[in-house]
């Protein structure tokens, strides 16, 4: 297969498996079966372009041309395929990890559900691999109506409040702030591809790219920087395994990649530099690191805090993005991936805890550890992670991040980062402290019998906070990649 | 034969109504309309892909030549309104079968044919002809028969609603007749190409600018321009549901068609907007129709009515795209005619099949029915995406050139309001999901889906929302050209 194909095959493999998963509606185990080799393909798939990439090329495929210019169109770069790879490979695990949460956790229209999924994952893939603004536009609407069937699934009164802040919130911010963007960006350059070293360079004065660049920074609603972060809170009320992988890894880091390939692709890290609205935006993405951070503190419970602290922990990439340089696009690049496994184990962990224990509030955690140990371990590893200390892989990308703010010259925001560390250190590990060394309190009435979770869940969040430790050790991969997408 | 498709056109659906009424059954009735229909579409695809290879097609009735004889011209632009007309009654034709023979009386069918294929055919003669009372005379056919279509609702207010068309429309038309009769005492002319020369050879007086005016009331009446669009809401919610769709989708289009005609090609561009500033006006009224119109929708419980404020902002979309008098403007306001005809249709045979079903369009009659009705409510939903204008649909592409069109003049307000309109469309559309999707169905009986006669024309329209969304070049080449000989640009 040309690797041109591979990536229309990446896009359309989600989708094949969804309709497998609608046809064996009737028989739960070979469904399931279903969303698990399609998983286990798409990897395999989107690793068979690490190759040709790692090789220079730069595989491309127009689907089809809506008006001349403005095409549906595919393209693999290196950037891009670090995010599929990471998508693809942490929804392997996810399937594994649904299929014990849902039925232990007795989920109504589990088939919608799965189905839902593979639809996302399917525009997932489609915006990592997309070859011009107009396409990851257009995957990144899909990711947004192809989720909300998944955030509503309980369809509770609860479920549709929230469904409906969480589309008005990214609908209201992509279609007002974006596509405008999206518009204006095709007038002054006359395309809309993506191309290294950007197309806009010379095309208005800097004011004029200052404000095109504001609207792409909070039209980009998926990257949640503050105020129009308020969605993803709501999109916790969704089932765990929609939390873990959607609303930690797949929905919002198409928000960040989506904010990395415009600074690298369409403005290009030399014109971004100059820009009067940069610094600016850079200290939004650093108030919105320490405020959600502070939010975090507050929230007893844990699914709440884990969605702020990602909010918080999303900025970082975006703060990469606008340091313009390429230590920080190094450091945010390698941030999807070492973020990605993080925070899924910790969603991981939440599900977990709420299907073993019924528990969802942190402070009724109290002394689960000893019940759960596996559990509460991995997620002690996985903090180690966000925060960005060793043994955890956080500590590569954040390292990196720091460096470039040094090459901008901005001691105030490594001062930033540092403090968030310091934050995320506090009200992360304060969940497997407690629940290791606090007694059960004494009013709480606890089933008898707690054990761990079933075993898919467990082994799958073993092996993410176990990736998280193989990242420290082995980054290069994921450096390797980041360093590409800068020499072009 | 070939050589005079442009009359057959027309003449054919005139010949079908009375038949259909001979008939006197409901079945061949049907048959007869569409017949009609599918002969009107056959037709119009051949004189779209004409003019497209060989440029303007110029006949002479009873080869009369014009000025003196009645002439039937056809460019890109009528062509393309042609194009549209047909192609939904079409669609909309086989669709009416069944959802005709649940709605209204069956002794009177034949006849409520033979009212929707007079109006068919006074939608195309409009379309096709040179000669402005031509305009008039077909203007009046497709009006009567489109009141006496209304009249025929199962609701007794289709009456009240019907009534209320009738006196606004006539005032409309009595406008134009005005308007053209004005012209023709100064210009002695009553050939579209011929007044477009002999006008500006008018001396300068009060008379051409007063037919101006005229014109524009009366035909901004037709296409339901705010604040002339009040008989709209209430026509469109108490008509049958094949009739809405259609009327939706063609008629206040085919106002938007007699618009254009009027002020770019009789009166020119250069006359309507430097010298009597339409823009001015039209633009304005657009855009309150956006923001006023897309806000009451949002208020709406009858699913019908809320699409009918949606339509009146809709067009407020088109006139917006013509008010910018740029190719890009025109393209965009074009474009629209065409993408609303698909998104509207799509979203009013939804409904039909709902009104099939439940015998109501209140939002209470929806609870449920998105597991009730799945492929219904598939369609509304797929349809109400365009609407919103998510990439990939015909909503997409409009709201594209539109927004183009605003920014190249630099002006952002314009651009601002297209985008704010379709989050309210957003909003109107998901009240209806969310009801259907998570409410519970209140009723005593459970509902079966639509049979197939009625889903397959709504799928066949979803459809087409999204092949034209994603293969663009065609409508909106054919917009572009359309544009280009209306402002008179050199190609």
């Amino acid at each position: 297969m040309s690797p041109e194909w591979t990536a229309a095959v990446a896009v359309a493999l989600p989708l094949l498996g969804g309709l497998a998963v609608l046809a064996l509606r009737r028989w739960p185990n070979l469904r399931e079966s279903a969303t698990l080799v399609t998983a286990v393909a798409l990897f395999f798939v989107v690793a068979s372009l690490l190759g040709p990439v790692r090789g220079g090329a730069r595989p491309e495929l127009v689907l089809f041309e809506v008006v001349p210019g403005i095409s549906l169109a595919l393209q693999v770069e290196p950037l891009g395929l670090l995010f599929a790879l990471v998508a693809s490979f942490l929804w392997i695990i996810t399937s594994l990890y649904s299929i014990g949460y849902m039925r232990s956790h007795h989920e109504s229209h589990q088939t919608r559900f799965y189905f839902f999924f593979t639809v996302a994952i399917s525009a997932a893939m489609g915006a990592a691999f997309s070859a011009n603004l107009f396409t990851l536009f257009a995957f990144y609407e899909v990711l947004t109506l192809g989720t909300y069937p998944l955030v509503t699934h309980h369809g509770t009164d609860e479920a549709r409040r929230a469904g409906r802040v969480y589309l008005g919130i990214l609908l209201s911010t992509s279609i007002g702030f974006q596509l405008l963007a999206i518009i204006w960006t095709w007038l002054l350059a006359g395309t809309v591809a993506f191309r290294p070293g950007g197309i806009l360079t010379g095309t208005a004065s800097a004011g004029m790219l200052s404000v095109l660049l504001v609207l792409y920074v909070f039209g980009v609603g998926k990257a949640a920087v503050m105020p129009f972060h308020r969605w993803l809170p709501a999109a916790m009320v969704a089932p765990t395994p929609v939390s873990a992988l959607l609303h930690a890894v797949a929905v919002v880091k198409v928000g960040v990649f989506t904010i990395l390939k415009i600074a690298i692709y369409v403005f290009g890290l030399d014109l971004l530099r100059t820009l009067p609205a940069t610094p600016w935006l850079a200290w939004a993405a650093a108030a919105t690191i320490i405020l959600a951070s502070l939010v975090a503190f507050t929230k007893d419970n844990l699914k709440a805090r884990l969605a702020y602290s990602t909010i918080s922990q999303l900025s970082y990439i975006v703060l990469g993005a606008l340091l313009a340089n390429s230590m920080g696009v190094i450091g945010g690049g390698m941030h999807i991936a070492m973020h990605a496994f993080g925070k899924i184990t910790l969603f991981f962990v939440a599900g977990a805890v709420m299907v073993a224990a019924h528990e969802t509030e942190i402070s009724r955690m109290h002394g689960l550890g000893r019940t759960m140990p596996i559990t509460f371990g991995a997620f002690f590893v996985a903090s180690l992670s966000i925060i960005g200390v060793p043994p955890a892989g956080g500590l590569w990308s954040k390292w990196f991040l720091g460096l470039g703010t040094l090459e901008a010259g901005q001691k105030g925001l490594l001062a930033m980062l540092m403090l968030s560390s310091l934050l995320s250190l506090v009200y992360l590990l304060e969940v497997p402290v407690k629940a290791f060394f606090r007694p059960v309190p004494d009013g709480a009435e606890r089933a008898p019998g707690i054990r761990e979770a079933p075993w898919p869940m467990v082994l799958a969040l073993v092996l993410t906070a176990a990736a998280t430790v193989g990242l420290f050790l082995y980054p290069e991969p994921v450096f390797d990649l980041m360093t590409m997408v800068v020499a072009q | 034969m070939s050589a005079n498709l442009p009359v057959l056109l027309v003449v054919v659906p005139l010949l079908c109504a009375p038949l259909a009424a001979l008939t006197r059954r409901p079945r061949p009735a049907w048959g007869v309309a569409m017949l009609a229909a599918g002969w009107a579409f056959v037709v119009s695809i051949l004189l779209l892909s004409r003019v497209l290879a060989q440029g303007t097609i110029s006949y002479h009735i009873g080869d009369w030549a014009p000025p003196w004889g009645i002439e039937y011209r056809i460019d890109e632009v009528n062509a393309f309104v042609v194009l549209i007309v047909s192609g939904i009654a079409a669609v909309v034709t086989p669709y009416a079968r069944r959802s005709v023979e649940r709605e209204i009386d069956a002794t009177r069918i034949p006849l409520f044919y033979t009212a929707y294929v007079l109006c068919m055919a006074g939608l195309l003669g409009i379309s096709v002809t040179g000669d402005v009372f031509n305009v008039f005379v077909f203007l009046e056919i497709s009006s009567l028969s489109a009141y006496a279509l209304i009249a025929q609702g199962p609701d007794r207010r289709a009456l009240t609603a019907s009534y209320q068309y009738l006196i606004m429309g006539s005032i409309g038309a009595t406008f134009i007749v005005i308007g053209i009769g004005l012209m023709y005492v100064m210009t002695g002319t009553l050939n579209m190409a011929d007044l477009a020369q002999r006008l500006p050879m008018v001396d300068a007086n009060r008379t051409i600018p007063v037919a101006f005016a005229f014109l524009a009331v009366g035909i901004s009446l037709k296409l339901a321009l705010f604040p002339l669009h009040l008989w709209l809401p209430n026509a469109y919610t108490y008509a049958p549901s094949a009739v809405t769709a259609f009327i939706a989708s063609t008629a206040t289009k085919v106002a938007v068609y007699m618009l254009l005609r009027f002020f770019f090609t009789i009166f020119g561009a250069a006359f309507a907007f430097d010298v009597m500033h339409l823009d001015r006006v039209l633009m304005p009224l657009a855009i309150i129709a956006i923001v006023t119109m897309s806000l009451s929708a949002i208020y709406q419980v009858n699913v019908k009515r809320l699409l009918a404020y949606s339509s009146i902002a809709q067009i407020g979309y088109m006139i917006l795209g013509i008010s910018l008098a740029s190719v890009t403007g025109l393209t965009a306001g074009i474009l629209h005619l065409f993408n609303h005809a698909l998104m509207k249709g799509g979203l009013f045979l939804a409904v039909g099949a709902v009104m099939y079903r439940t015998g109501s369009v209140r939002l209470r009659a929806m609870e449920g029915l998105g597991r009730e009705m799945p492929w219904t409510m598939a369609a509304f939903v797929l349809a109400g995406l365009s609407l919103i204008g998510v990439p990939l649909t015909v909503g997409f592409v409009s709201k594209w050139y539109l927004v183009l069109a605003g920014l190249e003049k630099g002006w952002w307000p314009v651009a601002a309001v297209v985008l704010v309109g379709s989050l309210l469309a957003a909003i109107y559309i998901w009240k209806v999901v969310e009801v259907a999707y998570f409410r519970e169905r209140s009723r005593e009986e459970p509902v079966r889906e639509a049979p197939l006669a009625l889903l397959l024309p709504m799928w066949i329209l979803v459809l087409a929302n999204y092949y034209f969304g994603m293969h663009a070049d065609l409508t909106v080449g054919v917009a572009h050209r359309a544009a280009q000989v209306l402002m008179g640009v050199a190609q």
